[in-house]
């Protein structure tokens, strides 16, 4: 067995496919098993049957929901994340790296407990929540606020962590030399900084797009379960699951999957255009 | 790095920053706490002992952990193939390791239901070999398999990608076999990774909710996680349960991550903030 790793590896033989198989029927049986044996299930009425079941009111009205907090979230999500990237990277200020670290609590905290915690805040009958809804009758538990809350929550640390290394990276003296020219810190901003930023914020804010269009423990907690008001799409799945609802269970899932796997898709391209890997 | 003055335009900034980060993540933490302690430490010291919730604890761990040794394996290995292979569909095939990363949990449970479940594609193969799947613990384990997918390969890809095959060349060379080069010039390489890869498929698995919640049911004393007592506490208006539990869980969690966090940093030497 004393071959050299130069030699074997030209072969390519068996060698290579006594790790390349188990590895691909891994992935074969975990992903694309399920994932064919759901569109075999939700095509079973052809596609005006899978039409028609997501255009159904209560569908429609939860996927609807869905795409709306999910994108109000990516846009504050990538606003506040960049803003926190540059106060993090460009100032000193005492506190600084408790922050650093808080950023990727979002992460490992089980979104279910992320949901019990915001209802604990903000719930109505909770003291900063009760206030909110009783002075400025601004309702955040169980209405779509709620909602988005819980998905910036679970999506934070994406844009922020897409953004920090590139910012660090950043030369200095191209700043400086825009400021000693005359321009203002605004147009210095958005002429110097910005620009090498865009992809890295774009990509952030795609992969927290499509964690979002898919989040369920945050969002069953936070939002209730109301068909027409707070039910988003992956509650109704689960609604639909338990009410032996196969057909429309099926057809909002492959939804699901399609809006998830086209903003995965296009956020790794980007990765790939920037060329710095996550 | 240098520092940049700080003019009252920076203040703002950091104040917005400080405030945000505080009412979105900090004042949540702490108003759970508050609430799990509102009728006195001995109602949770009472929850804690309480045989439900330590039976759904148990059972997190045990699924987890099953998790975390599979993905340890195969996770690694894969993204080996993905780095050191090339073959047909490789970049459909990283598109879909991403999947689980987007895919709603629920689906993910239903998906598994559609295979397993009473109605299933192998519901008559599994019936004559006698094998629960659906609203059993091995088809909470296949979910939480699913879902985090992706963690290990993600976090072993940068590092498989940056080892130094000169060494392996050389190793070779000397006459070391496959598997000395792998344990004694591959393996410490990949070690941080690994840890931390592990750390977070565990945090992640012991988290995961929607697809335990189809695939399980949750009933109790047989199928209940951690997070599906959490839910059930929850409905049934057990209140101290629920938040002592969602505290133990995401302290459990975060202690985790963060303890991989700090051996990675060790390792490396390294820490993204340090440049400043």
């Amino acid at each position: 067995m004393e071959r050299s790793l130069a030699q074997s590896e030209q072969k390519a033989g068996l060698s290579q496919w006594l790790l390349r198989l188990p590895a691909i029927l891994y992935l074969c049986i975990m992903i694309l098993v399920p994932l064919i044996v759901i569109i075999q299930d939700g095509f079973r009425e052809g596609l005006s049957g899978l039409w028609h079941q997501i255009t159904l009111p209560i569908a429609s009205h939860a996927i609807l929901l869905t795409l709306w907090t999910s994108a109000l979230m990516t846009i504050i999500n990538a606003v506040m994340g960049l803003v926190t990237a540059y106060v993090l990277v460009r100032y000193d200020f005492p506190g600084k790296r408790i922050l650093n670290a808080i950023i990727d609590l979002p992460l490992s905290i089980p979104t279910l407990v992320t949901g019990v915690m915001l209802v604990m805040l903000y719930g109505p009958q909770e003291a900063l929540g009760g206030f909110l809804s009783e002075r400025i009758g601004f309702q955040i538990i169980f209405a779509p606020p709620g909602i988005v809350l819980a998905l910036l929550f679970i999506s934070f640390p994406f844009v922020v962590r897409n953004i920090q290394p590139v910012l660090e990276d950043l030369d200095l003296s191209q700043e400086e030399a825009a400021v000693t020219l005359g321009a203002t810190p605004w147009t210095t901003f958005r002429k110097v900084v910005l620009p090498p930023l865009t992809l890295p914020i774009l990509s952030g804010s795609l992969l927290s797009f499509s964690r979002a269009v898919g989040e369920f423990g945050a969002v069953v907690i936070v939002a209730g379960n109301i068909p027409l008001k707070t039910q988003t799409a992956a509650v109704y799945v689960l609604g639909a699951v338990e009410s032996e609802n196969r057909l429309g269970a099926s057809a909002v899932s492959i939804l699901l999957i399609v809006i998830s796997l086209l903003v995965l898709m296009a956020a790794n391209a980007i990765e790939k255009h920037w060329g710095v890997h996550r | 790095m240098k520092q940049k003055k700080k003019g009252w335009g920076a203040w703002i900034l950091i104040m917005l920053v400080v405030s945000y980060m505080g009412l979105l993540i900090v004042a949540p933490i702490f108003a759970l706490i508050k609430g799990a302690l509102q009728n006195g430490i001995a109602a949770v010291w009472h929850s804690i002992t309480s045989m439900a919730l330590l039976n759904s604890l148990f059972l997190s761990l045990k699924i987890a952990l099953l998790v975390v040794l599979v993905q340890a394996v195969f996770g690694s290995l894969t993204a080996w193939i993905i780095v050191r292979q090339e073959f047909p569909g490789k970049s459909l095939f990283n598109n879909l390791i991403d999947l689980p990363f987007a895919l709603s949990p629920v689906v993910v449970g239903y998906m598994l239901l559609l295979l397993f479940g009473r109605n299933g594609l192998l519901y008559p193969l599994l019936e004559s070999l006698n094998i629960k799947v659906a609203f059993a613990v091995p088809g909470m384990f296949l979910a939480t398999l699913f879902v985090s997918l992706p963690f290990m390969i993600r976090e072993m890809l940068p590092v498989i990608k940056n080892l130094d095959r000169q060494q392996e060349y050389a190793a070779a060379t000397l006459g070391a076999n496959r598997w000395t080069v792998f344990w004694r010039v591959i393996f410490p390489q990949m070690k941080s990774a690994l840890i931390y890869g592990v750390s977070l498929t565990l945090a992640r698995a012991l988290g995961e909710f929607g697809a335990v919640l189809v695939i399980g049911g949750g009933v109790q004393g047989r199928t209940e996680t951690a997070t599906l007592f959490i839910f059930r506490s929850i409905e049934e208006r057990q209140n101290i349960e629920a938040y002592t539990a969602s505290i133990l869980l995401g302290a459990f969690s975060v202690l985790i991550v963060s303890l991989a966090d700090r051996f990675k940093n060790i390792h490396k030497k390294k820490q993204t903030i340090k440049s400043i």
